[in-house]
């Protein structure tokens, strides 16, 4: 075993991860035996800024921001995939093209259809 | 049990370094000191600058500001401590990891300063925490805040590891809960914690 190339290899690994997991179980331990532990409500508390915490964090959303995330959804993959698009243009066969077109429809009938539902008017 | 300084020095000579198990555990908490990341009035410029590269905190292994109450364990009340702030600096110091210390820095942390005659100051942050060391000064320099902090180094070098004097994580007895003091109708309520600060007497 020892003619392997890669056996002094393993050695260092194995010395590598005692360095660095030995002084954590020491720490570990000496906490373990000498430190005892004295949690009370306020160290346990949830929120670390100093106020206490008000409320439930499990809160809800109103389903209305579905209509942001779409909408969001939208303009962002399209700017993402039309970039390289773009860069590439002069380069692409009919099939690219073809694809790309696909897609942007895809894309542009989510728009069309928020268009149509009166989305993007401000209210 | 200590080694004897001279000798100490001698085997050092030789090429012999000796130590004991306290010193080489005061040694390691003394260099990692964390502070907590919080500031409360213009002392907290000084304490800002003191971290930085001219005053350089970093060569004493203070520089690790936590924002996390629960990774620090030096907390320096840089600055006026008002009565809104003081139960949120109450709460934060219990929130510390043990051993924690205090350094109140300048004259407001240490007495309320020159707004001491304010109704909504706190005159001292000793009332309700323990502090270690108070650094005089408006605001203090960094290198007061540097004579402070290695003044707490030499605290933290001379604590042993059993006795009275032990640090308090070591210690199964020692107060871990410091009440959080509630906003009265004039005052903080209560007004002291009176496990941690009494009353002067005044002698006329």
């Amino acid at each position: 075993m020892t003619s392997t190339p890669y056996f002094s290899l393993a050695v260092l690994f194995v010395g590598a991860l005692g360095f660095g997991l030995a002084p954590l179980g020491l720490a570990w331990l000496w906490g373990k035996l000498y430190s005892p532990a004295k949690p009370n409500a306020l160290k346990n508390a949830i929120y670390e800024c100093g106020l206490e915490s008000k409320g439930d964090a499990w809160v809800e959303f109103r389903s209305a921001y579905y209509l942001y995330a779409i909408i969001f959804l939208i303009f962002d993959v399209e700017a993402v995939f039309l970039l390289p698009f773009a860069v590439a243009f002069t380069g692409l066969g009919l099939a690219a093209c073809l694809a790309m077109l696909v897609f942007v429809l895809l894309l542009i009938e989510g728009l069309a259809w928020a268009w149509a539902k009166g989305v993007l008017t401000w209210a | 049990m200590a080694v004897d300084e001279g000798l100490k020095i001698e085997l050092g000579k030789q090429g012999v370094f000796v130590t004991t198990l306290q010193e080489l555990y005061n040694w390691g908490r003394r260099s990692s000191v964390w502070p907590m990341n919080f500031g409360l009035a213009c002392c907290a410029i000084e304490m800002i600058a003191t971290t930085m590269a001219r005053y350089d905190m970093a060569r004493f292994g203070a520089e690790v500001f936590r924002p996390s109450p629960r990774q620090a364990d030096m907390m320096i009340i840089s600055g006026t401590v008002t009565k809104k702030m003081a139960p949120q600096v109450v709460r934060l110091y219990n929130q510390m990891a043990e051993p924690r210390y205090v350094i109140a820095m300048g004259a407001c942390a240490i007495s309320g300063g020159p707004f001491k005659q304010g109704y909504n100051v706190l005159k001292g942050i000793d009332r309700y925490i323990p502090v270690d060391i108070h650094i005089p000064g408006c605001p203090p320099r960094p290198e007061a805040l540097l004579e402070a902090f290695m003044a707490l180094q030499k605290k933290i070098d001379a604590q042993h590891l059993t006795g009275e004097d032990r640090p308090r994580h070591l210690d199964a007895e020692a107060q871990g809960l410091f009440p959080v003091p509630g906003q009265g109708e004039h005052d903080l309520e209560p007004a002291a914690n009176k496990s941690v600060w009494t009353v002067p007497v005044v002698i006329r």
